[in-house]
């Protein structure tokens, strides 16, 4: 077994609300950023897994990612290794 | 004399606030965000709620609003401010307080009644308060867990700046460091704290502690120097 | 277009959008042409069951909905009743389900969202939430993360906009495993001048709207149409799931209630369910005008959304105000001083149809009743199940000795497993989680029966109520919903106030399915039939169909809430013991039926016993005698009996005050029915002993029953079990006498504080 370091930033999907983002972006103009655009807030998990190659520890993390980290119908997430 | 109540985006307990403060005996107003200059205010209110939706970190965009810079003014001239909950936040994002207001360490909103110790009786926000009493008012915020490195928390406790401590029955809430629950600047002119005072302010609602606090300020409001 | 998309293009459009065939003929009547793709899809989404009710409005119709009070009931926004000082209250409770189930935080969230628009398009402001929330028993993770997500949902949108969650329920059971329950209850305060309809009387008038940008948020099913235009993978990426933006949702109430009370708008309606469809064909519909309406005006978050796309999507905090030409420009001021979007997106004509241009282009144009009024009805086929068990009339003799409980039993330990029953036990665990105060008005929050808000500049308190019994519908829906609305005018009624409107959430199965359609039938029968008798109007509501998974269909969930008022706050009468030697006194006759009970789900009941029978007279004069004597302060406090039964009722009195009690009961029939039985009609007061011929005497003016229990005091709950049901020669079954209660109140306490933590695996 070896330990693999993972990062998974997980967004709202594309095309979905993002309040978050939205209550940024707004407030952008108090602070003379007008000219910053498209924010969008998301989080990202770090992570390590103990596998046994770095494939299976990839699949590990994508089906946490699915089952728990994010709600597929929403949340988009991509995933690195660190 | 004028209290004035500020309105960010958000804000849910202005109202709450005002309706406190007049029952204090002010004259009390609300102020709307955007605006950059007090209208004649001589104590100001930040209320609770979520500036801003709160969505990035509790008090992080209502820091930067235009009226902050007018209440910024108001503080170097030597004037009131009370922070009430997110009011607390955005008074810690601005650096008007010191410390962070971190999630509860429940990480959860939390709803309570809790006790409080007033441990500075000397100040314009709780010279009412009678000695040894405790305060019972409602907490109600998921961000409330009070921080700062030990040495600073030392030399915060050393210059009487810790205010109000969560006590027991109920005990420390959220997480905070301490169990401090209201902090005062080192002049003595700004006051936070995560408890809603303007709650606890009728008997029939359980508790009219809060209205302790809120006669202090519109009293202390003839009795405080401001620079003109 | 691939070859694979073939066999799916076989099935007509209309049937891939849920219409059937009969509809399409119908559609095709009230156009005298065939519909284009857009037209059919805002008939789809407006003929859907959520939108028009087809399937339940024969039987809604049979409610009773009149009162003096009434200001406002079914078919607008929310229902309005006055409560006096020219002030009125709105209210409404609705569901989200099925959004719940799928994304348990943004499902509760958008739920709490869209029922504020609803009583903030009335012109009020919201006061006060309450939810009722219903799962699977939550020993597996999927139901513990639904809980988690809903709890965090309601409060989380609740808790932003500052309006207090001061109420509710919360219910396990495993039919709720695959299909939960959300409904929550608004109600906010207006005066009775500032009541806003949901209308666009004036053509020429100015269609604003205002709020968030519409992005593809709940296009869910009509994503079919998408599939002409695009590949079939993308259309299955569009997603179904709205989000919820408190924080707009808050900018969107301020704003509302400006333009309201500034005298701005001539009608008002939020965006929910079907979206600009929707809003635009029912103002335009009850009002007998038209709506042009131009696309291209309507801010889009995503530049290339499809017309029907943009007709059809249910993205939040939306609201379309329609306004005299002469407003237009101080409503836009109003709106952006909010930080919102408003612009005007169409206008008011005299010629009936909603017209959908894209500049001059006309893509849809179909009348406005079509849509919103003329819908065809379902009838559905009723037939009940083969296995129920109704309950007995008032007064029919039950047959001797059938269905007794066991005598045998611990009667302390089975409180103690009743209050540490997560059914049972405290919510604190859920309740903490929403701000409950904020508003400075919250007298009694979520932890008692029944929530009490004071109203500002006034002596009065509203207070509000919200019950169902479905564990008695699994047996007899009709009863249930009786039992639920005499349990919740009650729970107004103990606290001294008048109840004034009622409004219900109906959540049921599939109506094409015979004994669903029965179970809903019935429940709106015994719903309508009890309201009438009480003399409380039903305001309106929501109905929920198609409550089944593969696991199952839910238990029959018929959820009350009534709205009442005290006149005066002083005479506000409270659940917990007052003070040590009052006297506990039992107003009320306990009745046999354990089915459906508390007891029964943990304990069991015979094969042949029933739900309890409902006498309505005694319970409206029950009601009476409340209010009477909170009026003439003879009571210390006042706390109903249902859920547990008379033991879990007079435990919480105990618990909530710090109070034992020493009380001595008759037995009738059997222990279990005295201790733990939940027949209605029933409280427990208690009284100044200096008192006692005063309630004695008004309780039998009114032929309602008055037994003295005994005292409060002490540390322990003490209740003894005399007469002849406790020694067994009720059941010719032997002489022995049954064991007393004999409890510390620290077991029970921590019983009752524990219940929920346990079942989630979160023990504090």
């Amino acid at each position: 077994m070896t330990a693999f370091r993972f990062s998974v930033s997980i967004m709202p999907r594309s095309g979905i609300l993002d309040p978050a983002g939205k209550a940024v972006e707004a407030a952008l103009p108090q602070l003379h950023a007008a000219n910053v655009h498209h924010v969008r807030v998301g989080r990202r998990v770090e992570l390590t897994v103990d596998a046994d190659s770095p494939e299976s520890a990839r699949a590990a993390v994508d089906a946490l990612a699915k089952d728990m980290l994010a709600n597929p119908l929403i949340e988009s997430w991509t995933i690195e290794a660190a | 004399m004028k209290v004035g109540v500020v309105v960010f985006p958000g804000s849910n307990c202005d109202r709450d606030a005002l309706h406190a403060a007049q029952l204090a005996g002010a004259d009390a107003a609300l102020i709307w965000h955007e605006t950059t200059d007090l209208h004649g205010a001589d104590a100001v209110i930040l209320p609770g709620g979520f500036a801003h939706g709160d969505y990035l970190r509790a008090g992080a965009i209502a820091r930067f609003s235009p009226i902050m810079g007018a209440v910024r003014a108001h503080v170097e001239r030597g004037g009131l401010v009370l922070g009430i909950c997110n009011g607390f936040q955005v008074l810690t994002e601005a650096r008007l307080l010191p410390g962070v207001l971190r999630r509860n360490a429940t990480l959860r909103f939390e709803h309570r009644w809790v006790t409080l110790a007033v441990e500075r009786r000397n100040t314009p926000f709780t010279w009412r308060v009678p000695e040894g009493m405790t305060m019972r008012m409602p907490i109600a915020h998921g961000e409330g867990n009070y921080w700062l490195p030990d040495d600073d928390l030392d030399r915060l406790e050393a210059a009487g700046q810790v205010v109000f401590r969560y006590t027991a029955p109920e005990g420390n809430p959220n997480g905070s460091a301490r169990a401090i629950a209201g902090v005062i600047d080192a002049n003595g002119r700004v006051c936070g704290l995560m408890p809603h005072p303007e709650r606890a302010s009728d008997a029939v609602l359980g508790s009219d502690d809060g209205m302790l606090l809120m006669r202090s300020l519109v009293e202390s409001m003839a009795r405080v120097e401001v620079a003109a | 277009m691939t070859l694979v998309e073939e066999p799916l293009v076989q099935t007509p459009l209309h049937r891939r959008l849920g219409l059937t065939d009969a509809e399409l003929t119908a559609i095709h009547q009230r156009l005298s042409r065939a519909p284009n793709d857009l037209e059919l899809a805002m008939f789809s989404v407006m003929w859907s069951e959520h939108c028009s009710y087809k399937s339940s409005k024969s039987l809604l119709r049979t409610l009773p909905t009149a009162g003096t009070d009434v200001l406002a009931g079914p078919g607008e926004n929310a229902g309005v009743v006055a409560i006096g000082d020219g002030l009125a209250v709105a209210f409404k409770i609705e569901s989200h389900n099925h959004p719940s189930a799928v994304e348990p935080y943004q499902g509760a969230a958008t739920g709490v969202g869209g029922i504020l628009r609803d009583i903030v398009a009335m012109g009020a402001r919201p006061v006060a939430l309450l939810d009722a929330l219903k799962f699977g028993w939550p020993d597996d993770h999927r139901t513990r993360r639904l809980v988690d997500g809903v709890v965090r949902g309601v409060g989380g949108y609740g808790n932003c906009v500052g309006v207090p969650t001061v109420g509710g329920e919360l219910t396990f059971d495993p039919t709720y495993t695959g299909n939960p329950l959300v409904n929550v209850m608004c109600a906010g305060i207006l005066t009775v001048g500032g009541i806003s309809r949901a209308i666009a009387p004036t053509p020429g008038s100015m269609a604003v709207l205002f709020g968030s940008h519409t992005g593809r948020d709940g296009i869910g099913g009509a994503s079919v149409l998408a599939s002409a235009n695009f590949d079939d993978g993308s259309a299955a990426m569009r997603p179904s799931v709205q989000i919820g933006d408190p924080f707009a949702g808050k900018l969107l109430i301020e704003a509302t209630l400006e333009l309201v009370e500034g005298g701005l708008v001539e009608g008002m309606q939020d965006l929910g369910a079907a979206g600009l469809t929707c809003a635009t064909s029912e103002v335009a519909a009850r009002g007998g005008t038209g709506i042009r309406l131009d696309l291209r005006s309507v801010p889009l978050r995503e530049a290339d959304m499809a017309p029907f796309e943009i007709m059809i999507s249910e993205s939040q905090e939306r609201m379309l105000a329609i306004v005299e030409p002469a407003h237009v420009d101080e409503v836009l001021r109003v709106v952006s001083h909010w930080g919102l979007r408003g612009v005007v997106v169409g206008e008011i004509t005299a010629d009936g149809d909603v017209v959908v241009v894209d500049g001059e282009t006309e893509l849809a144009r179909i009348p406005a009743r079509a849509l919103a009024i003329d819908v065809p009805e379902q009838l559905h086929e009723a037939a009940p199940p083969t296995r129920r068990r109704l309950a007995p009339a008032p007064g029919e003799t039950p047959l001797a000795h059938d269905g007794l409980p066991e005598r045998g039993m611990d009667p302390g330990a089975v409180l103690e497993a009743l209050l540490g029953h997560p059914n049972l036990g405290s919510r604190a665990w859920v309740t903490t989680q929403y701000d409950q105060t904020v508003g400075t008005d919250t007298i009694e929050g979520c932890e008692h029966a029944a929530a009490v808000l004071r109203i500002k500049g006034t002596k009065r308190a509203l207070v509000i109520a919200t019950d169902s019994q479905p564990f008695v519908a699994l047996y007899d829906p009709a009863q249930a919903a009786a039992l639920a609305v005499a349990e919740c005018a009650r729970n107004v009624s103990v606290t001294g106030a008048r109840p004034l409107g009622l409004t219900n959430c109906l959540n049921f199965g599939d109506p094409n399915k015979l004994d669903a359609y029965w179970q809903l039938s019935e429940s709106v029968r015994g719903l309508g039939e009890t309201a009438a008798a009480l003399g409380i109007p039903v305001t309106g509501g929501n109905v929920s169909l198609y409550n089944e998974s593969p696991l199952g269909r839910i238990a029959p969930t018929a959820q009350i809430g009534i709205v009442g008022v005290i006149d005066d706050v002083d005479d506000l009468v409270r659940p917990q013991f007052a003070t040590s030697g009052d006297i506990v006194v039992l107003l009320g006759e306990t009745g046999p039926g354990m089915a459906g009970s508390a007891y029964e789900r943990l304990a069991g009941a015979a094969p042949d016993d029933r739900p309890p029978s409902l006498d309505i007279a005694r319970e409206a004069a029950l009601h009476e005698l409340l209010r009477v004597a909170a009026a003439d302060r003879v009571l210390k406090s006042a706390q109903d009996v249902s859920s547990g039964g008379l033991a879990v009722a007079i435990a919480e009195c105990a618990i909530w005050s710090g109070l034992g009690a020493e009380l001595q009961l008759q037995v009738a029939m059997a222990p279990a029915v005295s201790l733990f039985g939940e027949s209605p009609s029933r409280a427990i007061v208690t009284i100044d002993e200096r008192n006692w011929n005063s309630l004695a005497r008004l309780a039998s003016s009114r032929r309602v029953a008055a037994r003295r229990l005994g005292v409060v005091g002490g540390d322990r709950l003490r209740i003894r079990l005399v007469g002849v049901g406790a020694t067994g020669a009720a059941e010719e079954r032997g002489a022995g006498v049954a064991d007393e209660l004999d409890m510390s109140l620290d077991v029970l306490r921590r019983a009752w504080t524990q219940a929920l933590p346990r079942v989630l695996g979160k023990v504090a």
